[in-house]
């Protein structure tokens, strides 16, 4: 269960949202500039808000009232970054297990990321070597595999060719089923958000639009 | 141009070691004042800068003055120091001082550049990933400054290698205690017929700075595997 509710003002858009869901995908769809973003950031605790409150499964991961904003490091989130951002120095394995030696916990789900995702081929390259897709599912595997409480996926199939667009979609899907992990999904392609949310937000200009199920999501689409 | 002397060999390997361990006595410190310059906002950062870069811009020989003042056997600190059994006046230990202090301005800057180039965004995806700052300080950022910190290992090496002025003022000329390659050859140049011990001293110097040079190229290149443009 995720509990939203924050404003924030940046150079170019003041954001003003808030909502509660308890989808096990949520989507926040709009389209560049909508702010879906900064909302990532306010979750993962990369940015602080000007104001509002932010509750994760009972836990209060901010709240501007009260003075809590818990680092970023201690928030235990999944975050996969619109331009991947993979260590360029460490290997494909290093990569994925970076968070959980930084959270000191031990990998069970490491095993069961690289079958689902397909990486095993690939643990001992390192991310120069990589194509956009195979990239992008190590990031997805990195976020996982510290067994975050949420995971927050940043446009994640943006910049790929249709190809490889296709296959990490599909991944992601599997790994919905496999992995029952919480997520929030930033997209402004409606085919992504129909193949993998369960509740839908339209943003328009830092501004909750609506807040509907998938299915309705869906039959509004031209 | 025949073999070096005992005299000669002295000063070369004193010079090496001086410039050495001048490196690795103030890397963990240029380190810690580089990531703060780089990555911290604090008042009285302008005065740091400019009290760092004093040893790039003072008179070598008012370094040495200075540290004579302040670690010298009656010094501020010195006199403290030695009451413990640390003593730089005229000790080889006071030219690794002088070294460290002369080279520490370029170790400092070549490291902090190397630090300011490392992509925020990568330490925001370890942040993000549960690491500390201490963590993503070791895992990301000193990784990823390699190239840098040789570089500035290297310039600081050649600099205490060739350092002189702050040297003969804080600790003087004594032979294989403080007697350094550049004072052997400043002393060889006021000798009748020390030309060819000039001369050999100059092409070690030469040479000792040249590989240096070539190493850190070396180095610095794979250390990390070579930087891809893809």
């Amino acid at each position: 269960m995720i509990e939203l509710r924050i404003e924030h003002a940046l150079t170019d858009l003041d954001i003003d949202i808030g909502f509660t869901s308890e989808a096990r995908c949520l989507a926040l769809f709009g389209d560049s500039g909508a702010g879906k973003t900064t909302i990532l950031n306010a979750i993962a605790g990369l940015l602080r808000p000007d104001r509002g409150r932010i509750v994760l499964d009972d836990q209060v991961l901010f709240d501007s009232a009260t003075g809590i904003d818990l680092a970023a490091a201690a928030r235990e989130v999944g975050y996969v970054f619109q331009d991947g951002r993979l260590f360029p120095h460490l290997s494909v394995r290093a990569n994925l297990l970076y968070g959980a030696q930084a959270r000191r916990r031990k990998t069970t789900q490491l095993n069961r990321l690289v079958d689902v995702l397909e990486l095993g081929a690939l643990l001992e390259r390192r991310p120069q070597t990589l194509s956009g897709g195979e990239r992008q599912r190590v990031a997805i595997g990195r976020a996982l595999a510290s067994e975050p409480r949420i995971l927050l996926l940043d446009e994640p199939l943006t910049g790929l060719h249709r190809e490889a667009r296709v296959q990490v979609l599909n991944h992601l899907r599997l790994l919905k089923q496999e992995l029952r992990i919480a997520t929030l999904l930033v997209s402004h392609q409606a085919d992504e958000v129909s193949a993998l949310a369960d509740d839908v937000i339209r943003l328009h200009a830092g501004a909750m639009t609506a807040h509907i199920s998938v299915a309705e999501f869906s039959t509004e689409q031209p | 141009m025949t073999a070096l002397s005992p005299d000669e060999w002295q000063a070369l390997a004193l010079s090496l070691r001086v410039a050495t361990l001048s490196v690795v006595v103030s890397l963990p410190f240029a380190l810690g004042l580089a990531w703060l310059l780089s990555r911290a906002r604090f008042p009285g950062r302008l005065f740091v800068e400019a009290l760092l870069f004093l040893p790039l811009t003072l008179p070598p020989v008012v370094t040495g003055y200075a540290l004579l003042v302040l670690f010298g056997r009656h010094g501020w600190i010195g006199e403290g120091l030695a009451q413990i059994g640390i003593v730089f006046a005229f000790r080889w230990t006071g030219a690794v001082l002088a070294a460290a202090v002369m080279g520490f301005p370029l170790l400092v800057l070549s490291i902090r550049v190397a630090f300011d180039h490392v992509d925020r965004r990568l330490e925001r995806a370890a942040e993000s990933l549960g690491a500390s700052a201490w963590r993503r300080f070791i895992t990301i950022v000193l990784p990823l400054s390699t190239r840098g910190i040789i570089a500035g290992g290297v310039l600081a090496f050649a600099r205490a290698f060739g350092e002189f002025g702050a040297t003969i003022t804080f600790v003087s000329s004594i032979p294989g205690e403080t007697r350094t390659l550049p004072i052997a050859i400043y002393e060889l140049m006021s000798v009748a017929g020390g030309d060819l011990g000039v001369q050999r001293l100059t092409l070690v110097a030469l040479s000792v700075s040249f590989a240096a040079t070539i190493a850190a190229a070396i180095l610095g290149g794979s250390l990390w595997g070579r930087r891809r443009d893809d």
